[in-house]
């Protein structure tokens, strides 16, 4: 009998000791893993506009400070569709623009998309494919100076949706585009700041 | 031991037994009793690694994320991708891919389904293409008859790789005829600029002195290039490939690939990619004629591929390797038919100093061809598989060398041409370089009209 009082005033005696520690523990616990006030998220609509900022000045830059500079040099380079088949050549600026977006669309750890798509295109898969990128590009025709926000679900994901009008800055870029072989007969006529089409940024709305 | 106790060692024993069985073949890497847990033949692409099962799967027989990249990554990027998974990774996307999810490999290349198995591995129906290029039949009235199951046929679209199947290439090349002024293709110069050590003879050989004298061997090596550049018999003999020779303590009367290797990368590279050194790839016994599902010569049967099959003893004879050990092995109607051709006939014809260096045509020059780098550099590409995935790619780094894109796409869409080798003219025509053609002056006539009217 003495043996097992002791050994049950043990077993209570750890088990006390038990909820104790696993009291104090998760006390502990608790303190450690309680980060501060979690960082206030920046909205969906600031990060858009910050990230459709960087493109733009990037494709600005490529374009004024790059492809201009070696055309007012009469540099032996000159930009090209076919640039990986034709040498002395380099990519367009709208060229640059979409491999930069794939890779993006490659990065898991980007957060988000992008895409230059137009009414217009001249490469078929460049068209509006959502119900939502057909209103927003019809939108920014119509009002060239405005952003469209809004949401969509695509494949059982939401996302926030940005778009930014993508307009003729420099005669290269519409005349190139009027007189290209693959316009269709409805081809509008591009002039200096006319709206081309719209770069498309998606945030995914967790 | 009574009746009963028996019959349960017995029951005992041969759980064990069948146990043993199953637990070696599912962990010894060379079992062939894992063939039991094959779910179905593997494609021809891959049957001779199908039992290192772990290339593909994970340890709970799911597929590994990595697989498929991990072997053909370098090839898609060679070939310029035109369908890579990041095209698809645009949300909008979304609904297309809900019906053909073109992201991932085994939406079209699924393994173990021989009965569903189409032609490069495919196990979708070929009318793929209907998904995502419906507008087409629109925007392309020439393409309106065309059946979408026929698109990625020979000479008109490839999903991955076309380099040389778009219309600004097809209209750049139109004019050309069926035979080029010149027919020649990349020049191999051996560059023995860049050898650190100068030219040695027999004198300077420096194989062990207890190693029993073999003049003809010695000769043979005098006379080659790794002579020419300096490389001794310990820079291939060593047993640590890539050390200097001062280093050199162990001498080995094989040499193994990574001997080769050290000055060799790509060729070695590109070898264990393709059907002949991709055992190899994966740690397996090297691949022999005996394994092959191609028709091979009984007497060839236990030749082990690596690079010595082809380039033996110490002349590493490029003439040997482009012809003589192909035909060696292969007995299908297509190398058969290669001796009695018009291409064997020059390639003879080059041999015997009679035509110029580059006209001649042996298998190498189709199936391994020279490739130039960026750099200038031309190497020979020893995947013999690259450019059959489609055979089209054989246009531009081949076929075009010698013959217009018309010509040649004909031939490539040729199926009986190509089994008796392209003895003949091709019977069959292709219309993709018509109507690339046809199209490109339309859009000149609008275009000149547009200009006009401004």
């Amino acid at each position: 009998m003495t043996f097992s009082f002791k050994s049950h005033s043990w077993i209570g005696i750890l088990g006390l000791l038990t909820i104790a520690c696993t009291g104090c523990g998760g006390g502990a616990n608790a303190s450690a893993t309680s980060a501060p006030d979690a960082e206030p998220g920046v909205p969906y609509k600031k990060f858009s506009n910050a990230v459709h900022a960087v493109m733009m000045a990037d494709r600005t830059v490529y374009a004024s400070k790059v492809v201009t500079r070696l055309k007012k040099q009469d540099a032996p380079v000159e930009p090209s569709e076919y640039w990986e088949e034709e040498e002395h050549t380099i990519p367009l600026p709208a060229q640059m623009f979409r491999m930069g977006s794939e890779l993006v669309f490659e990065n898991p750890e980007a957060g988000f998309t992008y895409a230059l798509k137009s009414k217009w295109p001249l490469n078929e898969q460049n068209k509006p494919k959502s119900e939502l990128e057909v209103t927003a590009l019809d939108f920014l025709a119509e009002n060239p100076t405005e952003n469209f926000y809004g949401e969509e679900e695509l494949g059982g994901q939401k996302y926030f949706v940005a778009a930014y009008s993508d307009k003729a800055v420099a005669e290269a870029c519409w005349s190139c585009h009027n007189d290209h072989p693959n316009r269709g007969d409805d081809y509008p006529e591009f002039a200096k700041d006319d709206v081309m089409g719209g770069v498309i940024v998606r945030v995914p709305i967790d | 031991m009574s009746g009963v106790q028996k019959a349960w060692l017995a029951l005992v024993g041969i759980n064990l037994l069948i146990g043993g069985v199953i637990a070696y073949s599912a962990f010894a890497s060379s079992a062939s009793t894992k063939t039991m847990f094959l779910p179905g033949d593997t494609s021809h692409g891959h049957y001779q690694i199908e039992l290192r099962c772990d290339v593909c799967h994970t340890e709970g027989s799911g597929l590994r994320e990595d697989a498929c990249l991990n072997c053909h990554a370098d090839e898609l990027k060679l070939a310029k991708d035109t369908h890579p998974a990041s095209k698809f990774n645009d949300p909008s996307n979304a609904e297309l891919l809900s019906v053909l999810d073109a992201q991932s490999c085994i939406t079209c290349h699924r393994e173990h389904l021989p009965e569903q198995t189409l032609e490069m591995g495919l196990t979708m129906p070929a009318d793929y293409c209907y998904h995502c290029h419906q507008e087409t039949l629109e925007t392309r009235p020439s393409h309106a008859n065309f059946a979408f199951d026929s698109c990625a046929t020979a000479g008109c679209h490839n999903y991955h790789d076309n380099r040389a199947l778009y219309e600004n290439f097809l209209v750049k090349h139109a004019g050309e005829p069926d035979f080029l002024d010149q027919m020649i293709v990349l020049g191999l110069e051996v560059d023995s600029s860049d050898a650190t050590s100068s030219p040695l003879t027999i004198d300077d050989a420096d194989a062990p002195a207890d190693w029993e004298l073999n003049e003809e061997l010695l000769a043979d090596w005098s006379e080659t290039a790794h002579a020419a550049a300096g490389v001794n018999c310990s820079g291939c003999h060593q047993t640590q490939p890539g050390e200097s020779s001062d280093a050199v303590t162990a001498w080995s009367d094989m040499v193994s690939m990574q001997s080769c290797e050290v000055c060799h990368s790509k060729q070695v590279e590109t070898f264990v990619q393709g059907h002949h050194g991709m055992r190899l790839a994966q740690d397996l016994s090297p691949m022999t004629p005996a394994m092959a599902r191609l028709p091979m010569h009984v007497d060839a049967a236990h030749r082990e591929l690596t690079c010595n099959a082809c380039h033996p003893g110490h002349r590493f004879d490029t003439q040997t390797a482009s012809v003589d050990a192909c035909v060696g092995c292969h007995n299908d109607d297509h190398s058969r038919s290669y001796l009695g051709s018009g291409h064997h006939v020059a390639w003879q014809s080059e041999m015997r100093g009679e035509a110029d260096a580059g006209s001649g045509v042996s298998c190498a020059t189709c199936h391994m061809p020279r490739l130039e780098d960026s750099d200038g550099e031309v190497w020979v590409q020893h995947n013999q598989n690259d450019n059959l995935r489609p055979n089209e790619k054989m246009l531009r780094d081949v076929c075009m060398n010698c013959h217009g894109p018309g010509f040649s796409i004909d031939a490539l869409a040729d199926e009986q041409l190509i089994q008796k080798c392209f003895d003949a003219p091709p019977t069959i025509h292709i219309d993709s370089v018509d109507l690339a053609k046809a199209r490109f002056d339309e859009q000149q006539r609008k275009r000149e009209a547009r200009r006009k009217k401004k």
